[in-house]
């Protein structure tokens, strides 16, 4: 928090109205991220680690309700109008979602969608737009550019079409880009070649990204810092290295141990998380993890215990009884 | 053109898949699935089947239950043909082998109560006494961690997708079958409850004595389960092998590249840059030669002309490959 932050998000909650009483997607969410840093939000599904980027992106669902602040380059998002945040979204803001086969337009062509993109928001002509297109697919490792420009979403695999949204995505120079779960629907030998596309195209124009991910493993070789979020709030923030090596928050303990370890031997038992998260229109009165938690004790029933700093620079974890309270040194 | 299987025959194979092919036709072109696999699935064992989307692992598994029907070869299910089968017998089969699919929730009649889901395979096998049925129902649904009291008179919506995989679990074994087909039965759950569901299974194979065909895409999963895996490219086998020598010592380079692509929970291990080259190639139209040449670094000219055989290549594992990692035992 030294550096000036790209974007720091102020106690920022989100309600939601649903039929079965009000949903709590996001609780009290701080979180600030500096220029040219990777954040990682983990979390698993229902955490809101999504509605908390649409926060940030500004583009919740009409009935929800945001309060707090999040400030981009100086701006508050919150109280930005439609079309400044238009200009804003796609130029400096920029956002790869899940599946490619829904952000992308099905009925127009790549070409079509990312030379709009470069009219739109950067004013250039046809021709110019057009050779920085191929230039742009090129970069992101699309074999024959010129020709992919003429065809449409549903002619690629699964993997081009996550390229072509990072190339729409990275078009305009983004100050900051936040990729919602940009491997969850490829395969692994895919997942690698696309993180790998991310971090290069990254470290190259020294923009700020975030990575939304329910998988630790994704995380721990691509991020400077990890926020783990569950059942709507942060639970634990640290920087990467520090997080792996000492965890404080019985969650990240417990979700690290759950992953099957490639260097286990098979039949292995695995330390699975019994039970399952709340409800979020239900909230639990104390800690949302003490129904699930091994070491929860009469206090985590009743309060909700907050963020707090841990011994090493920049940890903090919101827990009753951290895992090895005050062993932390600094990293 | 086909592989053959130089597999030792294991002492008590359960099922033997033998040059498995199998076409789908799509507006005129054929997509090759499964081009020639054989396998065995030795009683009481767990074979982890893995490959990225499209390879044919899934196509295999339904080709195995004749839900699928092949073009040609043999699936043999104690020595007794099942593509031979029709009608009845193959019901009378089908009781013994089962299957729990990807999407729990899915899986599930929305309109329909737990009890009654899991008392049809009892009903289609002929259990007449609602008694005897609603006893089984309990038993099972116990045995998978839920309450029967709570579950039966309720509906699948009512149900998170872990406990709904509880539920598809109880309906493929209150038969009490021998062999259960998985087909990723774990991928559409959360970290936590995935670690739920494999115990579980890891329970269950215990306590019914059973025969597992583990089919999914992620080695780690399907390493925490199986005595054996089997790795799948474009319709056919890659590897076989124990699964702690093949990922200790992977012999063919696709899975040396599954293995390093895998993301390690551990910020010490750098991701290895680009260990993956390209996609793979359609289905419609696979490379000739060794299938996965395209994405191959060590391929050469012998690799586009000649389908490497599946051959031994240390203690029980099994290789389809003209250039392995590791020299043959």
């Amino acid at each position: 928090m030294t550096e000036r932050a790209l974007l720091s998000v102020e106690n920022v909650s989100v309600n939601l109205p649903t039929p079965r009483g009000n949903l709590r997607a996001v609780d009290q969410v701080e979180l600030t991220i500096g220029p040219g840093r990777t954040l990682g939000i983990v979390g698993e599904s229902g955490c809101g680690k999504t509605m908390l980027s649409r926060a940030i992106l500004q583009l919740l669902p009409r009935k929800a309700k945001l309060t707090g602040r999040v400030l981009f380059d100086g701006q508050d998002l919150v109280s930005l109008g439609p079309e400044r945040l238009r200009k804003l979204r796609g130029r400096s803001l920029a956002v790869v979602f899940q599946d490619p086969m829904t952000s992308l337009n099905p009925v127009l062509t790549i070409g079509t969608q990312l030379i709009e993109t470069l009219q739109e928001h950067l004013g250039l002509d046809g021709v110019a737009a057009k050779r920085r297109s191929v230039e742009l697919l090129a970069a992101v490792g699309i074999p024959a550019p010129e020709q992919r420009l003429m065809q449409y979403p549903h002619q690629l695999s699964g993997g081009m079409r996550q390229r072509v949204a990072i190339a729409i995505a990275l078009s305009c120079e983004p100050k900051l880009l936040i990729a919602d779960e940009p491997t969850t629907a490829l395969d692994v030998t895919i997942q690698a070649q696309i993180l790998d596309l991310l971090a290069r195209e990254q470290r190259r124009r020294q923009m700020a990204m975030i990575i939304i991910t329910h998988d630790l493993g994704v995380v721990a070789g691509r991020t400077d810092e990890v926020a783990v979020m569950y059942a709507g709030r942060v639970v634990e923030r640290a920087p990467t290295p520090a997080l792996f090596k000492k965890m404080h928050m019985p969650y990240t303990e417990a979700l690290l141990a759950a992953i099957p370890k490639i260097d286990a031997a098979p039949h292995t038992t695995l330390p699975a998380i019994s039970g399952r998260p709340p409800d979020p229109t239900r909230p639990v009165q104390g800690c949302s993890f003490s129904p699930r938690c091994r070491y929860a004790a009469g206090q985590c029933y009743r309060e909700k215990p907050l963020l707090t700093a841990a011994e090493s620079s920049g940890h903090q974890y919101a827990c009753f009884h951290p895992i090895q309270p005050q062993a932390g040194l600094p990293a | 053109m086909n592989q053959h299987s130089s597999q030792v025959p294991s002492p008590d194979p359960l099922l033997k898949v033998e040059n498995l092919v199998v076409q789908y036709g799509v507006g005129g072109k054929t997509i090759h699935a499964v081009s020639g696999v054989s396998l065995d699935v030795a009683r009481g064992e767990t074979l982890g089947l893995v490959g990225e989307s499209g390879c044919g692992k899934s196509t295999l598994g339904r080709a195995v239950l004749q839900l699928r029907r092949a073009v040609s070869g043999r699936v043999l299910f104690e020595g007794r043909d099942l593509m031979a089968m029709q009608g009845d017998s193959l019901r009378k089969i089908r009781q013994r082998v089962q299957l729990i699919f990807q999407d729990p929730i899915a899986s599930l009649n929305p309109r329909r109560r737990i009890g009654d889901i899991i008392a049809e395979p009892l009903v289609i096998a002929g259990v007449k006494d609602p008694k005897k049925r609603n006893e089984l129902v309990c038993e099972v649904l116990s045995a998978v961690g839920l309450d029967p009291s709570l579950v039966m008179g309720r509906l699948p919506h009512e149900f998170s997708g872990g406990q709904c995989q509880r539920i598809c679990i109880a309906r493929a074994l209150v038969l009490k079958p021998d062999f259960v087909i998985c087909d990723e039965p774990v991928s559409a759950l959360d970290v936590s409850i995935r670690a739920q569901i494999l115990n579980l299974l890891e329970d269950m194979k215990a306590r019914y004595g059973l025969t597992l065909l583990f089919i999914a895409h992620d080695l780690a999963v399907v390493k925490a389960v199986s005595d054996r895996v089997a790795v799948m490219y474009l319709g056919r086998l890659c590897e076989v092998g124990p699964s702690e020598q093949l990922f200790a010592r992977p012999a063919h380079p696709y899975t040396a590249l599954l293995i390093e692509a895998i993301p390690v929970p551990d910020p010490d291990v750098r991701p290895v840059e680009s260990v993956a080259v390209g996609e793979p190639p359609s289905p419609m139209a696979p490379p000739s030669g060794c299938r996965f040449r395209t994405r191959c670094p060590r391929a050469d000219k012998r690799c586009t002309e000649e389908v490497p055989e599946l051959r031994s290549i240390a203690p029980d594992q099994f290789v389809a490959c003209h250039h392995p990692l590791i020299p043959a035992a």
